[in-house]
């Protein structure tokens, strides 16, 4: 095994056009060995364009891809050590599974008996076992794209590339393969490489994720620094939902600063955020951060005083809009200034003590750690 | 309305107002005219014009005999060599389709489909005219021939021989040729629909699983292309096999095929039940190759 934390694909300066449309624009990444990386972005990003330079079906404009320290330009797809699960799996219709799994192996001109063990092994590693004489119609989707698992790794692959594994599958399974993916992950220690647009399964499957906006990368980081400390607008939007306000930055020391934001209020926070002082920020606040009160403000001021200074980290508004989820419930609030606010709130007990419902007027406080401060 | 159609079992009266129509044009132009040349494959002349069904099978043993059985396998010869031919040049030609940009597709399928609205005769005279002894293939190679002797001479080598044209019309040769100009399209349409259908990521599954181009073109394209290969032999063989006015008009003395023989009997021979025979010979064979065909197709949906 390559030993962990070494780059196994290292991306420079990759670019690739399309005529004059520019589908990735100069990424520059490494994938660490036996990491499970994401790419995440919304449709067109050229998140799955980048994938399948990796694997080979797409060459680069510009820049260069190196794969187990080996420069991949001159390299076709049959020749690299990656294998990939497509998006539509791929499962050869007229083969059954024991000859779509056995295809690579055969094709590399390994021995009966080796491939008879190693496909049974591959089958039952994706728990496929006694199915190996099915043919792929008489076979669920979440089957096919075990097949299509098992057939990449069979082959024992440095890399496995996923393009958009779950999204086909319903969302029980999706829940399910989630954890087993990442359960396989661990198993065969493969480095995987998957590309999706659902932030769920970016978050709860990805060792690191790469947040692509327009051809770049607008934030590579693990899924909880993506979550609670996003580097810009794009990427707190994307990821989770999120409220954001446009301020002025008033107070920016090492251990404290202060934004004043016209639509939300006065925001504090107990850390700096080097921004030069009097810039246009934007405050990000996620809406399970934010606390709900029932009218008359003396709780919510109080609550906010704990750890910011008098009037600040305060809001008030009227319910306009609820949704009742089951776990939570997602209120939207019409501050004073006008502008809408979200707000999830836990649904604790099973009848709610404070009940609050349609135009209650309503409090709002915030902790200083909750606020994230975004200079772009 | 809708749900008494589908459930035609239930619902017979309205189906059968339906079905009503094209049964009885069926049976007027197509059943009953079958029928009675049928039947005077069973009789025999009885004067110029007259002919008596005695229920005689003398045509049949006629037409087995070897100086007509012997067309006849040259036929099928001729029609496998066609088909085989249009599949060799009709693949590539399909798979340059599908692969090419969205916006020229409707332009190239144009391109095979163009032909169709010009008069067979027409385009048979026109392809005639290329091959002649004075034709532009003839001029085109004579051209080739020169600048090859020309060459010849630079590098101080005697010239070639003067170039005697060569005889490309009338025989055999110009037969299938013909046969595969007219026959190509009927070839490369299924075998475009076929691979249309064929989903592009399992060629780069292929790939991506490490076979070449060429393992992947045989283990994955042509599998996954029989439906349509097989569609486009069956829709080029058949009628190639009844082929009479390309081998009539482009053939020689020895190229002629079964359709050229039957069209005799009815016309200079006067012999009606004996092209009768011949003609039922042809489409009995016909059906032989159809039947095979379905018993295939039915077997690949048993196994699957």
């Amino acid at each position: 095994m390559t030993d962990t934390k070494a780059p196994i694909i290292q991306i420079r300066n990759v670019s690739k056009r399309f005529g004059k449309v520019t589908a990735v624009d100069n990424i520059s990444l490494d994938i660490l060995a036996g990491e499970f990386f994401v790419l995440l972005g919304p449709s067109g990003c050229g998140k799955t364009t980048l994938l399948r330079m990796i694997a080979g079906f797409e060459m680069p404009t510009e820049g260069q891809i190196i794969i187990d320290g080996q420069d991949m330009s001159l390299v076709p797809p049959n020749k690299r050590p990656v294998n990939m699960v497509f998006q539509s799996y791929a499962v050869f219709p007229h083969m059954n599974v024991t000859d779509n799994v056995g295809y690579g192996l055969r094709i590399a001109g390994v021995g009966k008996n080796e491939i008879k063990d190693r496909v049974a092994e591959a089958l039952e590693l994706v728990k496929l076992g006694g199915f190996e004489d099915r043919m792929p119609d008489q076979m669920s989707g979440g089957q096919r794209q075990r097949v299509a698992l098992a057939r990449s790794l069979v082959m024992r692959p440095k890399v496995l590339l996923l393009d958009e594994p779950l999204s086909a599958l319903d969302a029980k399974l999706r829940a399910q393969m989630q954890f087993e993916l990442s359960d396989l992950q661990d198993k065969v220690g493969i480095t995987f490489v998957t590309v999706t647009h659902d932030q769920d399964e970016a978050l709860s499957m990805a060792s690191r994720v790469a947040v692509i906006n327009k051809g770049e990368v607008a934030q590579l980081a693990a899924p909880s620094d993506l979550y609670e400390y996003p580097a810009n607008r794009f990427v707190a939007d994307f990821v989770g939902s999120v409220n954001i306000f446009e301020g002025k930055l008033t107070l920016d020391e090492p251990d404290k600063a202060a934004v004043d934001c016209p639509g939300l209020g006065k925001v504090y926070l107990n850390h700096g955020v080097t921004g030069p002082h009097g810039a246009d920020v934007w405050v990000a606040l996620r809406p399970e951060k934010i606390y709900l009160h029932v009218p008359g403000e003396g709780k919510a001021i109080r609550a906010a005083a704990q750890d910011a200074p008098d009037g600040h980290n305060l809001a008030r508004g009227t319910i306009k809009g609820m949704s009742y989820l089951g776990d939570i419930t997602l209120y939207e609030i019409q501050l004073e200034g006008g502008q809408i606010i979200r707000v999830s709130r836990p649904n604790l007990s099973r009848h709610d003590q404070e009940d609050f419902t349609w135009d209650d007027k309503v409090s709002m406080h915030w902790r200083a750690d909750s606020p994230v401060v975004l200079l772009s | 309305m809708a749900g008494a159609l589908q459930d035609w079992k239930s619902q017979k009266k309205p189906f059968a107002a339906i079905a009503s129509v094209p049964i009885f044009w069926l049976a007027i132009f197509f059943v009953a005219p079958m029928a009675i040349v049928w039947l005077y494959s069973f009789g025999q002349n009885a004067g110029p014009a007259d002919i008596e069904i005695s229920g005689t099978l003398e045509n049949y043993k006629r037409a087995t005999e070897w100086l007509y059985l012997s067309i006849f396998l040259k036929s099928l010869a001729v029609a496998a060599l066609t088909t085989l031919i249009c599949l060799i040049i009709g693949f590539p030609v399909a798979m340059a389709i599908t692969f090419a940009a969205p916006k020229w597709r409707p332009w190239l399928l144009l391109g095979i489909m163009l032909p169709f609205w010009t008069n067979l005769l027409i385009r048979t005279y026109a392809l005639m005219a290329l091959m002649g002894t004075n034709g532009y293939m003839n001029k085109g190679l004579g051209g080739l021939w020169e600048g090859a002797s020309w060459l010849r001479t630079l590098v101080g080598m005697q010239p070639l021989e003067a170039w005697t044209p060569v005889q490309l019309l009338y025989n055999n040769f110009a037969v299938v040729l013909g046969l595969v100009y007219v026959h190509l399209p009927f070839m490369v349409l299924p075998l475009y629909s076929a691979l249309d259908r064929l989903d592009k990521s399992l060629i780069e599954a292929s790939l991506d699983l490490g076979a070449g181009h060429f393992k992947t073109f045989m283990q994955i394209v042509v599998p996954l292309a029989a439906p349509g290969i097989v569609a486009g032999v069956m829709i080029t063989l058949i009628p190639a096999l009844g082929a009479y006015l390309t081998p009539d008009l482009m053939g020689g003395t020895d190229s002629q095929m079964i359709a050229n023989v039957i069209e005799r009997q009815f016309k200079r021979a006067n012999d009606w039940p004996f092209g009768a025979a011949l003609s039922f010979l042809l489409i009995y064979a016909m059906f032989i190759l159809i039947a095979l065909q379905s018993m295939k197709t039915s077997k690949t949906k048993e196994v699957r």
